[in-house]
């Protein structure tokens, strides 16, 4: 059953549940944080409308710096801002910032730690259209590995909202990704939402797999879980929404209450999410798990939904690698 | 602040120079050419040009220097020691292992270094995002960057240059080491950089050419940057790689080598007699 403490959407499995870019809750949480801390400047590297960096742009233009299609200038121009004193939000697509100035990031912000905020925009293979140049699918993993970074991936617009406000008020580093396409606002500005602790969306007195989830891919985790539980399979769904710090007391709890794990990400599965989940467990409780996501591949044009479909990442690929890793479990 | 002679300075850079070659020497590592070729440069800055007080490396007032080309840290941290941010003894600890000097700068144990450096690129951006908070908050300090000429192929470089020129960032004043020589060979043979005084202009810097040797034109190149309110100031220093020690001078093996006991020696040997050969250069 749906966790009543998290406050999600009355319409959490309706048809007509509400559906809104996490774009927007950043755009908005920005200019929300920029209002509440005068040290908070946006950078832009040429692509202030799409990351939704326009709308503090447009309230504080004196904080808003353009740097033009240079992301290697946009990181390491934030770096010295930071130095002095401000808190810079870094602007662009996850291929390019993270993707292209990984080296700058783990020079200029990680290594003393700058509290520089890193957004990476139209994550994910679900961009689509504009195909394999453009889906940022590594970029978890590229700021995973850099020593003081933090990596935050909300599920939903409500959620990127509260993402921004909170990584804004954290003296260190972070990256935040974000899809390009919309998705439903399954949580609500009741739902608790805390860098590093995740949020378990569903409970169970006889669950037999935990699915973690992160990013667009929570909500298929709990479609999936819906009609699970009407086949008579108890799942649990957690979002997390913090891959780094990984709340690792809730994943190794799950673990232990389930013993069966799936992991489902928009990102290749190395070196994401599944990879974090499976560090922690291989040395605290190791269990059967299915991993989720790009299997070393690149992506390519396509409508999300074909795209999805070809890379397994949908509700139906969900339920099968969790019969799957019952089965395991069972054997 | 003090006011030195040129003499004075010329003498300072000596020991500095002393202190470099020794300090490669017991490191058994370092980049001893580009070390030595930005002494002159790096004195005259300490003791010529910036407003810093030593024993407050947290004041907000205080100018920022940059070292974008952190390899040449040698020669920053024999002249901080020398103007007081540590003791002396800790140039003998170079690279060592826990040590506050670390093989290149590093913020997190030398926390009077304005950044952590060496990858080459970024540390003219940073300087420029420096420069730019300033401006924002109304500061009045002045923020200088030293990089070297190889550096400029790097691509982040001229983003940043692009971006201090449109933001006329005239707080901000860039000290080129224009010594010609990078780890592969001669920067004009490994990548063209002339002109780069003109490449500058076309960016919206101003541009001053000096001797990178001669403390007096650096001082006053950098006295007239702080007047000029348009744009931000390159200083192109023409300097010599190796400069005070004669077999190094201006030969590209030197970029990166260790220094071995008898090199040493003879190097000393032409530091310690070289006060004439500087004398030559400020006159």
């Amino acid at each position: 059953m749906v966790n009543n403490k998290l406050h999600l959407s009355e319409k959490l499995f309706k048809k007509d549940i509400e559906v809104k870019l996490m774009r927007d809750g950043f755009g908005e949480g920005l200019l929300e944080a920029g209002e509440k801390d005068p040290r908070i400047v946006v950078l832009s590297a040429d692509l202030k409308e799409s990351t939704r960096a326009n709308l503090f742009a447009e309230k504080f233009p004196e904080r808003f710096i353009e740097v033009g299609v240079a992301e290697q200038a946009l990181v390491t121009i934030a770096s010295g801002m930071a130095n002095c004193g401000k808190i810079p939000f870094c602007t662009s697509y996850a291929i390019f910032s993270p993707g292209r100035n990984w080296e700058q990031i783990r020079t200029t912000i990680g290594i003393d730690s700058y509290p520089v905020k890193i957004i990476g925009a139209q994550s994910g293979l679900n961009i689509g259209h504009y195909g394999v140049t453009h889906q940022g699918i590594e970029d978890i993993a590229l700021m995973r590995v850099i020593p003081n970074m933090n990596v935050v991936v909300p599920s939903d617009y409500e959620e990127a909202k509260k993402a921004t406000l909170e990584i804004a008020k954290i003296d260190k580093p972070f990256y935040m990704r974000l899809p390009r396409v919309d998705s439903p606002v399954y949580t609500t500005s009741e739902t608790p939402f805390k860098i590093g602790k995740a949020n378990i969306l569903t409970e169970s007195k006889n669950p037999e797999v935990v699915i973690f989830a992160t990013g667009l891919m929570v909500y298929k985790a709990l479609l999936a879980y819906k009609e699970l539980y009407k086949n008579g399979i108890e799942t649990i769904v957690v979002n997390i929404h913090t891959i780094k710090p990984l709340d690792e007391e809730t994943v190794v709890k799950q673990a232990k209450l389930t013993g069966a794990v799936v992991t489902i990400e928009e990102h290749q599965v190395i070196g994401g999410l599944g990879s974090a989940i499976s560090e922690t467990l291989a040395k605290n409780f190791p269990v059967p798990m299915e991993i989720l996501g790009v299997q070393d591949r690149f992506g390519q044009s396509g409508k999300p939904k074909e795209l999805f479909e070809e890379y397994g990442l949908t509700k139906e690929d969900i339920i099968k690698a969790c019969k799957k890793v019952i089965a395991r479990k069972n054997a | 602040m003090k006011k030195y002679s040129i003499e004075e300075l010329q003498e300072i850079a000596k020991e500095v120079r002393e202190d470099v070659v020794k300090m490669i020497l017991k490191a058994e590592a370092g980049h001893p050419a580009g070390s030595l070729g930005m002494v002159d440069v790096l004195v005259a800055l300490y003791y010529g040009v910036l407003r810093y007080d030593p024993t407050k490396p947290d004041w907000e007032e205080r100018d920022r220097l940059i070292l974008s080309n952190g390899h040449i840290c040698p020669a920053l941290y024999a002249v901080m020691s020398h103007s007081g941010y540590f003791e002396h003894k800790y140039l003998m600890k170079l690279g060592e292992f826990g040590g506050i000097l670390q093989g290149h700068p590093d913020k997190r144990f030398l926390s009077s270094l304005e950044t952590t450096s060496g990858p080459l690129g970024c540390g003219l951006a940073q300087a420029s995002g420096i420069a730019l908070s300033a401006k924002m908050d109304h500061m009045r300090f002045r923020t200088f960057v030293i990089t070297s000429d190889g550096e400029h192929d790097e691509g982040n470089h001229w983003e940043a240059v692009a971006f201090a020129g449109k933001n006329n960032l005239s707080n901000l004043t860039m000290i080129v080491d224009r010594n010609n020589i990078q780890i592969d060979g001669f920067t004009e043979e490994v990548m063209p950089l002339e002109p780069l005084a003109d490449k500058y202009k076309a960016f919206h810097w101003s541009v001053i050419e000096v001797d990178g040797h001669n403390m007096e034109e650096i001082i006053d190149a950098c006295n007239k940057a702080r007047a000029i309110y348009e744009n931000p100031t390159v200083i192109i220093a023409r300097t010599i790689p190796g400069k005070g020690v004669d077999f190094m001078e201006s030969n590209p093996n030197w970029h990166s080598k260790a220094i071995k006991s008898e090199e040493a020696k003879s190097a000393l040997k032409e530091i310690r007699t070289m006060q004439g050969k500087i004398k030559e250069y400020g006159e």
